[in-house]
């Protein structure tokens, strides 16, 4: 007969057991994954890689234009994005007291933040790629943005919602108008977790392969050209690790590396900076 | 302690029929009364008595929250500050508020001064400069601030935070002064360079001070208000109000019986 005592203590070691095991069986696989990762990118990695293009199967070559490509559409996304993002979001949090409108364009933002981008693939295909007859670097990019959109909005709102209502409170005190407290009082205090919000689509968007499929697609050669398809890492690691040969497989670990690597650090540096600034209560 | 009887007080705030709403909650009833210049004004009472509704009243800070209206009239130097016509911003010039917690603006101490003034007045620099040095120090604040006007205000102590928030509101010179349980977030010493600073303050401003801490209205108010469940049940001079109160409730209440 266990006391009250001695069976919360086991019960507790025991919960305490199986949640170390879980987290261990979870770590197992990043673990293997980013050693698989590192095994087989590290040997690809060399200066080649950023200097030179994509090669036919059999001569020597590297990554530039699909780093490049992958670059310029990653850019663009974020540069149409996020400002939509942070004024939706920013409508959602500061105006979405009251009326239809703010609790109807969340359920929607909801519903784009989980859809799958294949999707927002085929949606920008048959609307934009097909009107011009061509896949291009601009479908890749616009692609790419809607899938921005919804993770800024949801950001900036739910940073903005934690700043205190007192703040706004002593900023209305003052007399200033609902705008100047916005720009300068609300948004500046939620500043740093909107920041963290656009980190992290970035380096979601930056490993999305299925947008790109139906978008830019890929291109052998370089090109700045956002009006032809354009070379992107995410499809060239899908089509070099899918093809027989030898040295296109061992460039699409290393590009795949490139990403992991890339994506790590916006997260980790996402992190550092959201740390920083969390609002001392 | 002064003897207030002989005070000579002229009318800054006069509250007449005012009745509050939360939605359908009526939070204050059919209060009267006439809130002197110069003076600090205390109002006491239990948590939930309507003594921090009647202080939003004053600079209409309800206005921000769809659901909560007043009705009747509070007079600001003979204009009613109720009416519709009433540019909020305009009266809050010249209301300024004080918060139970210190609300600092994320920015530098010298922009979180500059920030109100800069919304109704253009300044040079050296002005600017000027009147932030005014107002850090009327909040006595300087000689702890002057060598870090560029950091951030969220970088000082909550004392110091406060101090902070009087300075802002007294930047833009308001005339009349809304302090919402102003200590009640601060260490006894810091309590103590706020009461302080009440008392130096009034010599510009009328002071309006809502407290928890019966002490503290004795200590730093001309007048006080004693209100209970949204009724103002005894309003005079502080020292004949927790001395010799006209009402039992009020002789409950600052002695401890009650509340």
């Amino acid at each position: 007969m266990l006391t009250l005592y001695a069976r919360r203590r086991l019960i507790n070691a025991l919960s305490l057991g199986v949640s170390i095991l879980a987290m261990l069986f979870g770590l197992f696989w990043l673990g293997w994954i980013l050693w698989t990762l590192l095994a087989n990118g590290l040997q690809g990695l060399n200066l080649n890689l950023f200097t030179q293009m994509t090669p036919p199967p059999g001569s020597q070559g590297g990554l530039l234009n699909a780093i490049a490509g992958s670059l310029m559409m990653t850019f663009i996304a974020t540069l149409i994005g996020t400002p939509i993002g942070i004024l939706a979001g920013t409508y959602l949090a500061e105006f979405g007291q009251r009326g239809w409108l703010a609790p109807a364009t969340r359920f929607i933002n909801d519903v784009l933040l989980s859809a799958p981008s294949i999707v927002i693939g085929l949606f920008v295909y048959e609307i934009y790629v097909i009107k011009i007859g061509h896949f291009s670097g601009w479908a890749g990019a616009f692609a790419l943005s809607i899938i921005v959109i919804p993770v800024v909005i949801r950001t900036t709102e739910n940073m903005l919602r934690l700043v205190p209502n007192t703040l706004r409170e002593a900023a209305a005190a003052l007399g200033t108008p609902q705008w100047k407290i916005i720009n300068f009082v609300t948004l500046r205090a939620a500043r740093a977790g909107i920041l963290t919000g656009i980190l992290l689509a970035v380096a979601r968007i930056s490993g999305e392969t299925a947008p790109l499929l139906f978008t830019s697609l890929n291109n052998q050669f370089w090109s700045s050209d956002l009006n032809q398809p354009m070379a992107n890492l995410p499809v060239v690691i899908f089509q070099f690790a899918m093809s027989p040969y030898a040295d296109w497989q061992s460039l699409a670990w290393a590009g795949a590396l490139l990403i992991t690597v890339s994506v790590l650090t916006l997260n980790i540096l996402a992190r550092v900076l959201f740390r920083q600034t969390v609002p001392s209560h | 302690m002064p003897t207030h009887s002989t005070k000579i007080t002229k009318p800054k705030l006069i509250v007449r029929d005012l009745n509050f709403y939360y939605g359908t909650e009526r939070a204050l009833k059919d209060v009267n009364m006439t809130i002197p210049e110069k003076m600090v004004t205390a109002f006491i009472g239990p948590s939930g008595c309507g003594k921090s509704t009647i202080l939003r009243t004053f600079n209409r800070m309800y206005q921000l929250y769809p659901k909560q209206k007043a009705t009747g009239e509070v007079l600001l130097d003979g204009e009613n500050i109720l009416d519709k016509k009433q540019d909020l911003n305009m009266l809050r010039a010249k209301v300024g508020m004080v918060f139970q917690k210190p609300t600092p603006f994320p920015m530098s101490i010298y922009d979180n001064i500059a920030f109100g003034v800069k919304l109704y007045e253009r300044l040079s620099r050296y002005d600017m400069d000027e009147r932030v040095e005014w107002a850090l120090s009327k909040a006595a604040l300087w000689t702890e601030a002057k060598d870090k006007l560029k950091k951030n205000g969220t970088s000082l102590s909550g004392g110091q935070q406060q101090r902070l928030c009087i300075a802002r509101a007294i930047a833009v010179k308001p005339q009349v002064l809304l302090l919402d349980e102003p200590t009640s977030a601060l260490d006894p010493i810091s309590t103590a360079h706020i009461e302080k600073l009440i008392n130096e303050l009034k010599t510009d401003f009328t002071i309006v001070i809502v407290t928890h801490n019966m002490q503290q209205a004795a200590r730093v108010s001309d007048f006080t208000a004693y209100m209970y469940l949204g009724n103002l049940i005894e309003f005079g001079d502080t020292s004949t109000l927790f001395t010799n109160p006209k009402h039992k409730e009020t002789e409950d209440y600052i002695t401890g019986r009650f509340g």
